[in-house]
């Protein structure tokens, strides 16, 4: 039972690992919150069900294409609606952002309805048993999918000349740019990446819960928020250990005391966090980043 | 002239303005740096020394007049694009990137570089300059002291090959050794053909290296001259040199 719960525990904390990316890579150079990131997530499990039922692509050229458009997407949306207000008060991008998510799920509910739709895929059901632990086929592709995109990004912000150029850009925009960074190009990086990640994210969940409709972004993202916050919000490490720490809690917290209390836990974590430790469990200890 | 100086303007700049909102930071600037020179800037705290260093890296918006690098204009140039050109700064407070090691910033110094095996050797040539930092190449910028990181901060910039190098407060913060060893290496970094714009608040050591000097008091020049005609001119000894 334990092994069992920590199993699914972990399967929902990557992905929050794998969403919370996405918020903390925006974060750390532009120190937004980009509050549309949940609804990207469910832009991008929506066209992973489009390009299934519509062209009967096979999964993994589903994940390849919504990726592909989630992350144009992600960078548009930075380029209309928040490099306009670069040299605004930091409340005013936050509006915007609350604005393109709203339109994001009015668009989704325009196009596809309101209803929920299931994923038109027989991969997942199958299962598998080791010892006193079952896995499904759709959780052993959660956990080893997103463990190869974590470690991609890993890679390539710490060994890469453009990764170590992002990080850099994170420390200190005027500072990257006297190095000759165009860090207006890693900004749009960032979103990129950003929404790839969530979109992956966006089909997994749609094909673990069978269900995609246009609202699957608001909790979602505020829980992956949670774990960005709780890692370190603007710390890369941070959004992973934070995500899979978070999964595991909720989990466990859902098993042992009651699944109505999913979101109490996660809340009041997020609560503790910021007072006890506003800068996150890898935070660097400038509270201001919070 | 004796040493690499000639009569080539590397840097003009014409009637320049900076405001932030409302504030007038620069008014009416016209400084020029011929090739080879060190130039001092040398003014109080907020006479606008910084303002017109960030205006020349085009990390300031809201500028009027005319910014020329060697003869191009680069007044409406992106930052990146003025360092591509030649131009390398050394930010106040020094800028290093705290969570990077010493070898990734020499190594992003030269991001707007292409030849390998170059980079390595000028990171060598680095080594040579400031021993130090080869001391603590795999250790975190964060973790250095100030003098240190003031040395990791200039290598940084020689790293992307400028041919103007703009310092700004050097000296600050440091003991009076290490402003000697880093006062030491603006020379050497001179000698081998770099032109330098220095701002500093520390007169005395900037007028001591410079060829010439501008003096800035609220947004505008108010005096300038060879270093020689500077240190003996009489605003300057009470003012900033302290000498009645």
């Amino acid at each position: 039972m334990f092994l069992q719960q920590l199993t699914n525990g972990l399967t929902v904390g990557m992905i929050y690992a794998l969403i919370a990316l996405g918020y903390t890579m925006v974060y750390g150079i532009l120190k937004i919150v980009n509050f549309a990131h949940g609804d990207i997530f469910m832009i991008g499990s929506f066209l992973g069900l489009f390009f299934m039922q519509e062209f009967h692509l096979p999964l993994y050229l589903a994940f390849l294409l919504s990726a592909a458009v989630t992350a144009v997407l992600g960078v548009l949306i930075e380029r209309l609606a928040y490099r306009p207000l670069r040299m605004a008060d930091r409340i005013v991008p936050l509006i915007s952002a609350l604005g393109v998510s709203t339109l994001l799920v009015s668009l989704a509910q325009k196009l596809w309805g309101t209803e929920m739709h299931p994923f038109p895929t027989a991969f997942g059901s199958r299962t598998y048993t080791l010892g006193s632990i079952t896995f499904s086929e759709i959780q052993i592709l959660i956990l080893v999918l997103s463990f190869i995109l974590m470690l991609a990004l890993q890679l390539f912000v710490t060994r890469t000349k453009t990764g170590t150029a992002m990080r850099a850009t994170s420390m200190s925009l005027t500072n990257a740019a006297l190095m000759g960074i165009n860090t207006n190009r890693m900004i749009s990086l960032a979103f990129a990446i950003g929404s790839a990640l969530a979109s992956c994210a966006g089909i997994m969940v749609g094909i673990y819960y069978n269900a995609v409709y246009p609202t699957m972004g608001y909790m979602a993202g505020i829980n992956a928020f949670t774990a960005a916050v709780l890692g370190g919000i603007g710390n890369i490490p941070g959004a992973m250990l934070g995500g899979v720490l978070l999964g595991l809690v909720e989990t466990l917290g859902g098993a042992y005391i009651s699944t109505q209390y999913k979101s109490v836990i996660s809340f009041s974590i997020l609560i503790l966090v910021l007072l006890i430790r506003p800068s996150g469990i890898l935070g660097s200890k400038d509270i201001n980043k919070v | 002239m004796t040493d690499g100086r000639s009569k080539q303007k590397i840097l003009e700049i014409d009637g320049l303005h900076v405001s932030y909102g409302v504030i007038q930071a620069v008014k009416q600037l016209s400084l020029d740096i011929y090739s080879g020179e060190i130039v001092a800037l040398i003014g109080t705290n907020g006479s606008g020394k910084t303002t017109t260093l960030r205006s020349i890296s085009g990390l300031v918006g809201d500028t009027r007049g005319r910014i020329l690098f060697a003869g191009r204009d680069i007044t409406k140039l992106e930052p990146h694009r003025i360092v591509k050109l030649g131009i390398s700064q050394v930010p106040e407070g020094r800028g290093v990137f705290p969570d990077l090691t010493v070898l990734d910033n020499l190594r992003l110094g030269a991001y707007v570089r292409r030849d390998r095996a170059e980079i390595s050797a000028d990171i060598h040539k680095m080594y040579q300059l400031f021993p130090r930092l080869e001391e603590r190449k795999k250790q975190l910028a964060g973790t250095l002291s100030g003098g240190e990181q003031q040395m990791l901060a200039i290598a940084r910039a020689l790293m992307a090959r400028p041919r103007l190098l703009l310092l700004d407060e050097p000296s600050m913060g440091l003991a009076p050794l290490m402003v000697k060893e880093i006062y030491a290496a603006i020379r050497q970094i001179n000698q081998d053909g770099v032109s330098v714009l220095l701002v500093e608040q520390n007169a005395r050591m900037a007028l001591a290296a410079a060829h010439r000097g501008y003096v800035m008091e609220t947004g505008s020049i108010v005096v300038q001259g060879t270093a020689e005609e500077l240190r003996s001119n009489d605003v300057v000894k009470s003012v900033y040199l302290g000498i009645n």
